[in-house]
């Protein structure tokens, strides 16, 4: 039995640091592609042609129902069979965005139809068109009533976005197991990544915080 | 009789909701600067008349027209979303329940339509905001969010985001109805001051001393069908269907 020495971390502090850098990179880089494309969804969904919105509906049932891990096995390793290699990182960013947006549309989805129709209404009778109402009126007060649970999606991908180390992404689990297997101490690598990612957590909570505050002042 | 066109004109407006007709063949005619008000009870189909002018609701048969151009043109698709929204853009529309933009700030409510349908430069649409403003006596609430203010508050803003666009008339649905009883007054002496300006406006109101005051002409609905209509002083004082008798009776003894 060994002991816990904490200091075995020092030698793979700056490794575990840049690890945490990549998770931040990865959170913000999915998160923005999770949320943007989680709007197109949505209104795909709502307002798009069959034609557009029968495909989109089956997509999102599809990376609802299967897991993250599978997707981004698929996205790294499947598409390359098919001629589409796509660097590491990328199919990382590409994966969590893709399986976050559909969460993110399903909730954006039910913010947009819980929009008073007298909204539309009143935007429609100073001359706004069907787009410019759901621009400028109904999208934006869909994502503020829908901020809290967008927030939540966003502190799992934070989490979730460990799982990107399976296809060598350097971000912080897998700096973690790197120090791991040169020193033999997972406890305290494992341990230490956990409090860098409860920090990670904070930073955003804070952030996504005074977001809503920003928000609710407007309502 | 005025030889000029008339502001805004239905002709044998007819809508169906299922099975239910609720406009069975309207006519109306309204003259530049004239006021008309559409009275009548819960379900006559003068809030639907209302809405069909400026195609919230679209109409089974019949023919809306303002200032010569039909609103209600068969156009497809596309080219009808262009042709109605260049047509919304010249009518003012005041709702019951205000549907000021909550996200936005007053002026943003006010300012939003100039600038992006007119292509108004921000600064002249914040100037004529702000006259607007003034005008319905808020300019102290200029950076207020809507959630801040009083029902009567709001639709003095939503009368001034209409005006904003410059309508060729105004287009009010029981403007009052929501408020509370004290808010009413406020909000009636904005409308009375356009009336003053001679602002073509159609108002429909429960509110019949308002309506006297301020109508050039009042429609009695009831059923679908203008049942009467004349100058204030004769649908008040002398109306001549039993149907009207009968439904002011009502209101005036309430």
């Amino acid at each position: 039995m060994q002991g816990l020495d904490f200091a075995v971390i020092a030698p793979y502090w700056d490794l575990l640091l840049i690890g945490a850098w990549w998770t931040a990179v990865l959170t913000v880089s999915a998160g923005v592609l999770s949320f943007v494309f989680g709007i197109l969804f949505a209104v795909t969904v709502l307002y798009a042609p069959a034609i557009l919105a029968y495909p989109v509906r089956a997509f999102m049932w599809l990376f609802m129902g299967t897991p993250l891990l599978l997707q981004l096995f698929l996205i790294y390793f499947g598409l390359v069979q098919i001629g589409i290699d796509i660097p590491a990182l990328a199919a990382g960013i590409v994966g969590l965005g893709m399986h976050f947006a559909v969460y993110n549309a399903d909730v954006i989805r039910a913010g947009i139809v819980a929009v008073d129709v007298g909204q539309t209404e009143g935007a429609r009778s100073i001359g706004f068109g069907k787009w410019q109402t759901l621009r400028y009126v109904v999208i934006p007060q869909a994502i503020r009533n829908t901020a809290p649970p967008i927030g939540s999606n966003v502190i799992a991908l934070l989490k979730e976005s460990s799982i990107v180390s399976v296809i060598g992404i350097a971000e912080l689990v897998h700096s973690a197991q790197l120090a791991i297997s040169e020193t033999f101490r997972p406890f305290e690598f494992y341990i230490t990544a956990a409090a860098l990612y409860y920090i990670l957590n904070l930073v955003l909570e804070a952030a996504l915080h005074r977001f809503e505050r920003h928000v609710e002042v407007s309502r | 009789m005025s030889t000029q066109r008339p502001m805004v004109e239905v002709r044998g407006a007819r809508k169906s909701f299922g099975a239910v007709e609720v406009l069975k063949g309207i006519d109306l005619s309204v003259e530049r600067g004239q006021i008309v008000a559409i009275i009548g009870p819960s379900g006559s189909g003068k809030s639907t008349l209302l809405r069909s002018i400026n195609h919230l609701e679209t109409l089974n048969g019949g023919e809306v027209w303002l200032d010569g151009v039909q609103v209600n043109q068969p156009l497809n698709g596309q080219a009808f979303e262009r042709h109605i929204n260049k047509v919304r853009q010249q009518m003012g529309m005041v709702f019951q329940h205000f549907n000021l933009f909550p996200h936005l700030t007053v002026i943003e409510n006010i300012t939003m339509g100039p600038v992006i349908l007119k292509g108004m430069a921000k600064a002249e649409a914040r100037a004529l905001a702000h006259g607007l403003l003034s005008k319905v006596g808020l300019a102290d609430k200029i950076d207020a969010y809507p959630s801040r203010l009083s029902g009567g508050q709001k639709q003095r803003v939503a009368i001034a985001r209409a005006l904003a666009m410059q309508p060729k008339v105004m287009l009010f649905d029981e403007a009052t109805s929501a408020l509370d009883p004290e808010l009413v007054d406020e909000v009636n002496a904005v409308m009375k001051q356009l009336a003053a300006e001679h602002m073509t406006m159609l108002i429909v109101t429960h509110e019949m001393r308002f309506a006297g005051e301020v109508a050039d002409r009042v429609l009695f609905m009831d059923g679908g069908v203008v049942v009467e209509e004349g100058p204030p002083a004769d649908i008040f004082r002398a109306p001549q269907k039993e149907r009207t008798r009968s439904f002011l009776k009502k209101y005036l003894s309430a």
